[in-house]
């Protein structure tokens, strides 16, 4: 979230788009019950079905799954041509001036941008970028008028996404449709602000990140980004999953979304090189100018005194990538035979990878699983025949399959980092059951384990393993509390005061106050540079339980600790004009009075950086300023475009030579098993119940009272066309497998008008599998397509190709 | 298993006269605002933690209803109702928490011939009391919403306490703590209807012109308040009666009872009376109504 939970209060609208608030993240969602009943903010639900959050919404608009992209086009093109948007934040506060290259081009009849290479499916991105001035800034035009100027560039590229083109593509009603664009625009102002909350119906599919980029790029044109009650927030899964990615258990990053390193990079020099950050215009912050910092403060983390200068802090001992090795991949390569081994920790690809007969071929191919899990997945049992829900000849499978069991969440100590990016760390409720060690003890344990045997029999490259710095009190144990101040960082030598060398600001020894004070020359390590100033010398700040909030607005600032340094809302110098005066008394929260900027929150700026000095808001930009205009950061282009599911029933009405993501990796063998609307003609698209928390509570009984067993959804129209009863058994198959299932029959699956064409949505919640207290089940990853997002991989579940037919009965008990 | 005291009694089943209710406890009340639950069913399953009840894993058939009905071991339940608005062409989705509505007339203890088995609290709360239930079932007919149920195991009738407990600690029900949106609210009856007062503003003020609050007047009011969008047809709501009122069997027991005075007597006539009754339908049938509308002012 840019923004937090506790902020959507200030809200005067909200767009829940790409996710179901209600339904999925039902705590979080008291923050809108509260801005409708004390603020009186309207609600807006936009998604394939009329959900919990609809059922409570003031205007629900129907969608077909995957097109979100060309519908947020749409409502840019409205503000554009209306000339509803916050034209000075535009102006100053974006790319909207700055000239694109004349080499870059957006050929919209093929739905290509300059630079493609159709062999590779991918791009050069040279093209993709500013024309640069003599004096090595980059050129703006700030009348905006000229033609290659990102603002006129922009509005070109969404001319074409009309209502009558949005109503084509997405079959939502053109009335409905700019009902919502009035309600949007009606923020574009200052005085008002929107939030945006959305969830993995924006992420689950070969374009999402697109589709997230043209959200922020609707906020940005409306001014609603470091306002109160404005942002793009991402409702994260998982009650820690934040933590996850932030602590870099992502393919491509380290701690702290730090470069992971590439084979390209051998040495730390390189890699550093890549990464200079040179502001591109004159006295902005461009704040990752410091990543050389974060980087060998991280490598001290990791290889304490063995992490010297002359050995470049150890950084050839890290392992370079040549390629993602994201969770797709990796199910890629272990299906190839190519992968031997694999650990899961609280992990269960056998239900959440996409085409579950593949990652069933995958598994089998393995000698070893490991499964660090509180719960006997279904991965761990692969193997066992379950009749039809789990189908495999065990006597064939040779993968010897060890289960590890681990404590959950309230069996441990340690902090959780929710949405908005707050840490709270929390308390040991109750002991782990049987022989349930906390996913620490069982890494700390594996971990000593093999660097004893690289102590006694040596190996091709001890160094990586030998030279980790693993300095815990109790090496078989390491604490919570130690981790964690691992992770705010410590001075390894007395700190001065670069201002005044007569000053110390931190003794050897000492936690450190926050990033501002780690070190390029190995003085000071830092495991996590975001999560730095959680846990001071002033004690664990993530701790913290004061729920004070002097300014009523949700900040809390004393509650648990927020990174970037306990900063609620993100880029909130933006909430004030240029001259550092709030654009509006009603959304005031960062000002310059003078002297300082002052606010509520941290101010995201250099504190006493005068607005006459023109920084820009946005510091972590080399341009001081936000991008409608991508440069080179995405796979697919620098504006979004909309591109059909892999898997869709139309064609794409605006390129059909280019119907899907050009730059989607595809693997051999899955692209032949994409099915065609011919066979499959219906759109199947997968979602949570609040009922349920993904794979889990199908082990607990009281959430298997309330929602007991899988079933799938579709409107009266299609059940008659069918002959499917409400409640009676049906088939649903897609061109990769298929699992019988309940059927819900129930208005809330409209029936759209796509392009003069009906399309048919069945509905598909994820929950259920073949283990635990629940009704057995397939598992609907049965029939999901292998194919993800260009950028981030994050597979397609939300937008695929089905049949369905009705049965006189269901599976087989096993 | 209450711990209110009988001091906090305001009535008590099949009981001549009234308890000593020396004590005059707050009147409370649980507000459901439909317009604010999102049916979560949270409250549903704090109501199965607290009270410590497993209905079975049952089955899907067709609804999000889980389970099915009220039952011995589920007190609370969720009922979902699709809608297709004829003013505004838009599709609803109507989430009514079902549940005891503790009436401040209560047609189950006016109906319960053990006496002591059904009584109601000073605050306002109707309790079964299970030593002194003989499942007789007629608290089921004489349940003008359909609420309790007997139970297959121990023969006894249950239902939402309210968290009678709960409340005479201080403490708000499990199902209003758990319920993230604040749909469920509790207080004393005469908050309530401010707060309620204020929600049905806010919704007037979205376009829903009828808007209101659901305390029928037919039962006295009661202790469980629903606001709703269409306060003028409460029947959408999964079948919420309109105009709810005890059975006119049940007035005409309790009147026959007075009329007779001999409590024995009383007791074999209600029996004979009531048992086809209470083994044929719950809902009394226009029929049974008018039937028994004549024998009542026959026998005045
Ligand atoms: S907990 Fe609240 S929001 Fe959830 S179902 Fe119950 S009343 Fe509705």
């Amino acid at each position: 979230m840019t923004n937090s939970w506790t902020d959507i209060k200030n809200a005067d609208l909200v767009l829940i788009m790409g996710g179901n608030a209600a339904e999925a993240h039902p705590c979080g969602f008291k923050w809108v019950a509260e801005a409708k009943a004390h603020k009186g903010a309207k609600l807006l639900v936009v998604d394939p079905r009329f959900t919990r959050s609809a059922a409570v919404s003031d205007l629900y608009c129907p969608i077909r799954a995957g097109t979100d992209t060309a519908y947020l086009l749409g409502i840019i093109n409205y503000l554009l041509s209306t000339g509803k948007y916050h034209a000075d934040y535009v102006k100053h506060f974006t790319n909207a001036a700055y000239i694109v290259k004349d080499e870059f081009a957006f050929n919209a009849e093929e739905g290509l941008y300059s630079g493609y290479n159709a062999e590779k499916r991918s791009y050069d991105r040279a093209s993709w970028d500013y024309e640069m001035g003599e004096d090595g800034f980059a050129v703006r035009d700030m009348t905006l008028e000229h033609p290659r100027s990102v603002f006129q560039l922009l509005k070109q590229h969404v001319a074409r996404y009309t209502p009558e083109m949005v109503e084509r593509i997405c079959g939502s009603p053109k009335e409905k449709f700019l009902k919502v664009c009035e309600h949007v625009a009606s923020t574009g102002n200052g005085e008002k602000s929107m939030t945006i909350m959305y969830a993995l119906g924006w992420t689950q599919h070969s374009y999402g990140s697109q589709t997230i980029r043209t959200a922020a790029m609707l906020q940005l044109m409306l001014g609603n980004m470091g306002v109160p009650g404005g942002g793009v927030n991402a409702l994260r899964g998982h009650s820690n999953v934040q933590g996850l990615t932030d602590i870099g258990l992502l393919s491509q990053s380290t701690p702290g979304y730090l470069g992971m390193p590439r084979d390209a990079e051998p040495t730390l020099s390189a890699h550093l090189g890549n990464r200079n950050f040179r502001p591109l215009q004159a006295n902005q912050i461009s704040y990752w100018q410091n990543y050389g910092k974060f980087y060998v403060s991280l490598l001290k983390a990791m290889y304490g005194k063995a992490a010297t200068a002359e050995n470049e802090f150890g950084y050839a001992w890290l392992p370079k990538v040549d390629l993602s090795y994201d969770a797709l991949h990796q199910f890629d390569l272990m299906h190839q035979g190519k992968i031997n081994g694999y650990v899961c920790q609280g992990f269960n690809p056998l239900l959440s990878v996409p085409n579950k007969g593949k990652m069933r071929a995958a598994l089998s191919k393995l000698k070893f699983l490991v499964s660090i899990d509180p719960l006997e997945t279904e991965t761990a049992r692969f193997w066992e025949n379950h009749g039809e829900f789990n189908d495999i000849d065990s006597a064939k499978v040779q993968t010897e399959v060890f289960m590890l069991p681990a404590t959950c969440f309230a069996e441990d100590e340690g902090s959780f980092t929710n949405s908005s990016r707050t840490l709270n760390w929390r308390w040991k409720a109750a002991d782990g059951p049987g022989e349930a060690r906390t996913d620490t003890v069982i890494i700390a344990d594996l971990f000593l384990r093999i660097r004893d045997l690289y102590a006694k029999e040596g190996g091709a490259a001890p160094e990586p393993i030998m030279s980790v710095d693993w300095t815990y009190i109790k090496p078989s144990d390491p604490s919570p509390d130690e981790l964690l101040r691992e992770m705010n960082g410590k001075a390894l030598v007395d700190l001065k005061d670069p201002a005044d060398p007569t000053k110390i600001l931190r003794r050897a020894g000492e936690q450190v106050d926050g990033f501002a004070q780690l070190r390029d020359d190995g003085s000071t390590m830092c495991a996590c540079w975001i999560y730095s100033g959680a846990y001071t010398e002033a004690g664990n700040l993530t701790a913290r339980r004061d729920a004070s909030d002097p300014s009523g607005l949700g900040v809390h600032p004393k509650w648990g600790f927020t990174w970037p340094a306990n900063r609620r809302i993100l880029y909130n110098r933006a909430s004030a004009d240029p001259s550092g005066k709030p654009w509006s008394v009603k959304k005031q929260y960062i000002h310059w009075n003078g002297s300082r900027w002052v606010g509520p929150d941290v101010p995201d700026f250099v504190p006493t950086s005068a607005p006459e000095k023109s920084a820009g808001p946005f510091i972590m930009n080399p341009e001081g300023v936000s991008r409608l205009f991508a440069r080179k950061l995405m796979a697919e282009g620098p504006f979004p475009e909309h591109y059909e599911p892999f898997e869709s029933p139309v064609t794409n009405v605006l390129h059909p030579k280019t119907p899907t993501n050009p730059a989607a990796r595809v693997f051999k063998g899955d692209m032949e098993v994409f099915g065609g609307v011919k066979d499959f003609p219906y759109v199947a698209t997968t979602y949570r119940l609040v009922e349920h928390f993904h794979y889990w509570t199908k082990h607990a009984k009281l959430n298997a009272i309330i929602q007991p067993e899988f079933f799938v959804e579709i409107s009266p129209e299609l059940a008659k066309e069918k002959g499917v009863k409400n409640g009676g058994w049906v088939r649903v198959f897609s061109n990769r497998g298929s699992v019988k299932a309940k059927a819900v029959v129930t208005k809330r699956i409209p029936v759209l008008t796509v392009d003069g064409k009906k399309v048919h949505t069945v509905g598909m919640p994820i929950h259920f599998g073949f283990v635990g207290e629940t009704k057995k089940s397939f598992g609907v990853n049965t029939l999901t397509p292998f194919v993800g997002d260009a950028n981030t991989q994050t597979p397609e579940y939300k937008a695929f190709l089905v049949d369905i037919e009705p049965l006189s009965s269901g599976p087989a008990i096993s | 298993m209450a711990t209110l005291q009988s001091l906090d009694l305001k009535r008590r089943s099949a009981t001549a006269g009234t308890p000593p209710a020396a004590r005059q406890t707050l009147e409370v009340s649980k507000l459901i605002d439909i317009s604010k639950c999102i049916g979560c069913k949270a409250c549903q399953v704090a109501c199965m933690e607290w009270n410590d009840l497993r209905a079975e894993v049952g089955e899907v058939h067709g609804y999000y209803d889980n389970p099915g009905d009220l039952s011995p071991s589920t007190w609370t339940m969720m009922r979902y109702t699709e809608r297709d608005n004829p003013d505004t062409g838009d599709l609803e989705w109507l989430i009514r928490k079902d549940g005891c509505m503790h009436c401040s007339d209560p047609g189950c203890l006016k109906a319960c011939p053990s006496p002591g088995a059904i009584v109601q609290y000073s605050n306002g709360i109707v309790d079964f009391v299970s030593e002194n239930c003989i499942g007789c079932g007629y608290c089921v007919k004489g349940c003008p919403f359909n609420i309790p149920r007997i139970s297959q195991t121990d023969n006894k009738a249950y239902k939402c306490t309210l968290c009678s407990d709960r409340v005479a600690v201080g403490q708000a029900p499990a199902c209003v703590k758990a319920c993230p949106t604040q749909a469920l609210v509790f207080g004393s009856k005469e908050d309530m209807i401010v707060h309620a007062q204020g929600r049905v503003a806010d919704l007037k003020s979205r376009g829903y012109k009828n808007a209101g609050l659901y305390d029928p007047p037919g039962v006295g009011g009661t202790h469980v308040m629903y606001v709703l969008h269409h306060a003028d047809q409460p029947q959408l709501y999964a079948g919420l009666p309109n105009q709810p009122r005890i059975s006119p069997l049940v007035e005409l027991w309790k009147g026959a009872a007075k009329n007779v005075g001999l409590i024995g007597i009383g007791f074999a006539a209600f029996f004979g009376f009531m048992h086809y009754v209470v083994n044929g339908p719950n809902r009394v049938s226009k029929e049974d109504e008018e039937a028994a509308v004549k024998l009542k002012e026959g026998g005045k």
